[in-house]
């Protein structure tokens, strides 16, 4: 699959409808070779068969049993947290001999853990209980031992009470004086409700001692810790007991049995000690033999995994195949691209030979009026552009494909608003090193975020290496500049103004422009100019008009290759000829006038107008404002006129542009009625025509059929395509393709005004960048090194400097921080986000319908990866 | 060895002191006249010199009488600036060496776990 044509992300792959004829025998094998190939996308063909009576259903459920079966099972060895190696290789497709291997060895498998979890639970059960009783057996006997001043504190507490009638009924005459007690162990969690309770029943008759255990018990089922609290309750009289221990079942507290003399209980619990320490020795030769058996399962898990998914996989697509009449062949129907046709009769053929089968499989091709899937090869480096591209909208079938263009387009506008060499070389670092290694990052899983960078990072490169060249131009590094020719300006301020303060505004008219320009790229003085965001604004702007119309006017060029292709030649005429035109004569003619004013005027200064008259109408002073011409050529007034100065930039202009104008508009109407006319014209003709010839227009057309290997007549005649219809312009009526029309044409024109402005981005991006890393050098860098300048003695070294260096380690530090998060990453994602805009919107709705689908193949590869990533 | 912070740390360490080595050692060489002056091979930073970081002087507040006096003190302004970028990136590299030694011990302790 990654085999690459020169021209292959030029347009969408051709590709062709094949009837399968298969073999039931071969079939399964067949469609093996086909997934591991992945070249072949199954059409439904019985869509209006419900799923569950499908001819393999029972197959698929066996596949779902399997899976059951080994979801249970990674479940066990992820609790005892066993590493589940990843797959090195992925088999292939298990044949039916493997199935019933598989199917055997996991039903063994599965029941063996089954027990093993049962017995580890009823053990482990078993010890819990066992351990909650030495604890209460333990605290009991600290609780006895205080037993004295409790059966003293008890009756006082008793004594306090007897006046009250109700409490004497309830415990009874007699009883007085003899307590008893019950003890237990409760969830901690319930002791406070636990204790409430008991004293609301009781009526505060019932004594509580509590103690929670030191150590948490672990839960039998599910391993996890609970914390669990011992209670020993005394009470008085048989009807208290009754009434506690309900209570105790309420709330889930486990009661145990107490002697209550010392001797017993000392007994009790040296039984239970031993007990205790046989069980432990049984527990953790379980869990050995556990650990062995999941350890030895967990190395084939991922292996089985693969298999069933694959084999489900054949029985999903075996599903969509119809049985003949005579049941003794499954016909399937695919799209496969023109170039794979070779590979796919390898592959069936191959799959007949696995099971012994002689006769060769059929392949037919069909012609179809339906729509093909839209297939472009990619290769690493293309890839990210085209999930861009495909993010819009997937191109219709072989129509022109902005992603090959976009890999250029893309990173260039990107940084013409990021231009700044220090950030293009951090961008730039930073895909270097994951184009370089990405061999060994591909298997990192570092969250969403890092996949939509590694992703993307062959665009992310671009970016970079474009913007580290756009920084050069705009001679800014970190806001700072670059002197590496030798700046083009001389100082002119007069030695006697050294002591006033003293902007610093460059004007070539003022003199101090040596008259040889800086080699590349802006003049490094220009950085400290007080002019600079105006100079710079009014040449970002121009740049960003210039780019727009040269952009736009690529766009709408390509749309004469689509409609070469597809054969609509007069669209050409009709829709291309009036576009074209409509934009190069209003912006195209704009971004004329910006060079042209940049070539024909230029800064005189006085001396040289004095000299020369001739110059004045030529000097900075008499150049016209480009936007303001253009305004008034649209609203067809005449420019101001100045005095001493021409009143436009050459001779004719008005007229020209007022010719232009007119052009300009008459192409609206011509967008408008153009092809509706054209259409309308051309169903008459043919209507005469149709009448002369009978029609043809059958949707089944299948003279293009292709045997392999013998074809009886009796299966060609199977052959019966489920095209789609024709949904040409001929289906829709005249008002249709009028309304259609006039949108288009409505959007076309308000969209030339818009998406030039919309353009203007590019400045306005590009300005804000330099103004926030120049505002952030300032305000923290720059500061530092003021700061740590003034620390030092003059002319030597001394330990103010020690001070000063420490000052900058601390405040670069910061800026550097502030410099990746803000400028680099913050910056860098909103120009990335405009670049998209420009590209979807104002690039492609010029060529790109993109009312495709994307060719999906049935491929094991695929179908594994999306597996894993659901995991 | 002393494990004071973890990967993340360590990495953020080294990436910060790798940047600072080069461009406080570029920056000290910008502005440190011996270096320039005397070594052709280092001419091109003479050129880099550029007025843009005249600006980070602090004595370009000040007002001067004459030229000479003004030359003499941005003169002075560089070198001050470049022993303190000298400093720092002697700091950088000292930091530098600790976050090596911390990322090296930190990618071992994730090998044996």
């Amino acid at each position: 699959m990654q085999r690459f044509r020169m021209g292959a992300m030029f347009r969408s792959e051709q590709m062709t409808l094949c009837q399968l004829f298969l073999q039931p025998e071969a079939a399964y094998t067949s469609v093996s070779a086909l997934g591991e190939m992945g070249i072949a996308q199954f059409r439904d063909m019985n869509a209006e068969v419900n799923p569950f009576m499908r001819k393999f259903v029972s197959e698929v459920r066996r596949c779902d049993e399997l899976e059951r079966k080994l979801r249970y099972i990674e479940e066990e060895v992820r609790r005892d947290d066993v590493k589940i190696p990843d797959l090195e290789e992925a088999p292939t497709a298990p044949n039916p001999r493997e199935i019933i291997d598989l199917e055997a060895h996991l039903e063994k498998t599965e029941t063996e853990m089954l027990e093993l979890s049962q017995n580890g639970v009823n053990l482990k059960s078993n010890f819990k209980e066992l351990k909650e009783m030495k604890y209460v057996l333990e605290k009991a006997q600290h609780f006895m031992s205080e037993e004295c001043d409790l059966f003293t504190a008890a009756s006082a507490f008793v004594f306090q009470q007897e006046e009250s009638d109700s409490n004497r009924a309830l415990i009874g005459g007699e009883e007085r004086g003899r307590l008893g007690f019950v003890a237990g162990v409760i969830p901690r969690d319930k002791v406070p409700g636990f204790e409430r309770m008991l004293w609301r029943v009781s009526r505060g008759n019932v004594f509580l001692r509590q103690a929670p255990l030191e150590e948490p018990l672990e839960d039998p089922a599910t391993g996890q810790p609970i914390n669990k609290t011992v209670f020993v309750a005394f009470y008085q009289g048989e009807n208290l007991k009754s009434r506690l221990k309900k209570v105790c079942t309420g709330y889930h507290a486990t009661l145990y049995t107490c002697p209550s003399s010392v001797s017993e209980r000392e007994g009790v619990v040296r039984e239970l000690r031993i007990r205790l320490e046989d069980l432990n020795v049984v527990l953790s030769q379980t869990m050995d033999h556990r650990h062995r058996v999941v350890q030895a399962v967990a190395k084939e898990l991922q292996t089985w995994k693969a298999m069933v998914r694959k084999m489900k996989a054949i029985y999903h697509t075996l599903n969509m195949f119809n049985m003949d009449v005579t049941n003794k062949c499954l016909i399937g129907e695919c799209w496969v691209p023109k170039d794979e046709l070779q590979h796919l009769r390898r592959a069936l053929e191959d799959g007949g030979k696995a099971v012994g089968s002689t006769i060769n499989p059929i392949i037919n091709i069909l012609s179809t009026t339906e729509n093909p899937p839209t297939f472009i090869r990619t290769n690493k480096f293309t890839e990210g552009f085209q999930v861009l591209i495909d993010a819009y909208a997937v191109g219709t079938y072989r129509e022109v494909n902005p992603a090959s263009f976009t890999t250029i387009t893309f990173p260039f506008l990107f940084s013409v608003m990021f231009g700044d060499l220090g950030h293009g070389i951090v961008v730039f670092l930073f895909a270097g090193w994951m184009c370089l290694f990405e061999k060994k990052l591909k298997k990192n899983k570092w969250g969403e975020i890092w996949d939509i960078f590694f992703g993307g990072r062959y665009i992310i490169l671009l970016m970079g290496i474009f913007s580290m060249y756009s920084g050069l131009l705009y001679n800014d590094i970190f806001s700072l500049s670059l002197n590496i020719f030798g700046s083009g300006w001389v100082m002119n301020i007069p030695k006697y103004n050294l002591s006033v303060e003293s902007k610093l505004a460059l004007d070539p008219a003022e003199g101090g422009y040596r008259g040889d320009p800086y080699y590349m790229g802006l003049d490094p003085v220009w950085q400290s100019a007080d002019n600079k965001i105006i100079f710079l604004n009014s040449f970002k702007m121009k740049l960003s008009i210039i780019i727009a119309v040269v952009h736009m006017v690529f766009g709408i060029c390509l749309s004469v290759v689509n409609f070469v292709h597809m054969k609509k030649y007069i669209n050409i005429l009709l829709d291309f000829v009036p576009q074209i035109i409509f934009l190069v004569l209003l912006f195209g003619y704009m971004a004329f006038m910006v060079v042209y004013k940049y070539i024909v005027f230029s800064p005189y200064s006085q001396q040289e107008i004095a000299d020369d008259p001739s110059l004045e109408p030529w000097g900075t002073r008499c150049a016209p404002s480009v936007l303001i011409t253009f305004i008034n050529m649209v609203l067809v007034s005449a420019n101001s006129k100045v005095e001493g100065c021409n009143q436009y930039m050459f001779g004719g202009q008005e007229e020209i542009q007022r010719a232009f104008l007119v052009i300009a508009l008459l192409m609206v109407p011509v967008l408008l009625l153009g092809k509706p006319i054209y259409i309308k014209m051309s169903a008459r003709r043919q209507a005469t025509h149709q009448v002369l010839k009978p029609a043809t227009n059958g949707d089944v057309s299948n003279n293009g059929i292709e045997m392999t290997g013998a074809s009886d007549p009796e299966q060609g005649g199977h052959v019966q395509p489920r095209g789609g219809q024709d949904h040409g312009e001929h289906g829709e009526s005249f008002s249709d393709v009028m309304v259609h029309q006039a949108i288009h044409t409505v959007e076309y024109v308000l969209s030339t005004v818009s998406h030039t402005a919309s353009y203007l981005r590019l400045w306005a991006l590009s300005l804000a960048h330099a103004q926030l890393s120049d505002v952030l050098w300032n305000m923290v860098f720059r500061r530092a090194i003021k700061i740590a300048g003034g620390m030092g003695t003059d002319g030597s070294f001394s330990g103010g400097n020690i001070a000063g260096g420490f000052v900058i380690y601390v405040v670069f530090a910061l800026w550097v921080c502030f410099t990746v998060a803000v400028l680099v990453l913050m910056e860098g994602l909103s120009a990335f986000l405009h670049t998209l805009r420009l590209h979807w919107v104002e690039f492609m709705s010029k060529f790109y319908t993109g009312s495709g689908y994307p060719f999906e193949p049935f491929s094991f590869k695929g179908i594994l990866k999306e597996t894993n990533s659901l995991d | 060895m002393l494990k004071i912070c973890g990967p993340k740390l360590s990495l953020c360490g080294l990436i910060i002191s790798a940047w600072g080595i080069v461009q406080l050692e570029l920056s000290y060489i910008v502005f440190n006249e011996d270096v320039v002056s005397f070594q052709v091979l280092m001419g091109i930073f003479y050129f880099v010199r550029s007025v843009g970081l005249a600006e980070d002087l602090s004595v370009m507040e000040e007002n001067f009488e004459t030229m000479e006096e003004f030359y003499a003190a941005a003169d002075s302004g560089y070198q001050q600036n470049a022993y303190n970028c000298w400093i720092a990136a002697c700091l950088y590299i000292f930091t530098l060496l600790i976050s090596a030694q911390q990322f090296y011990q930190n990618s071992r302790n994730s090998l044996d776990a």
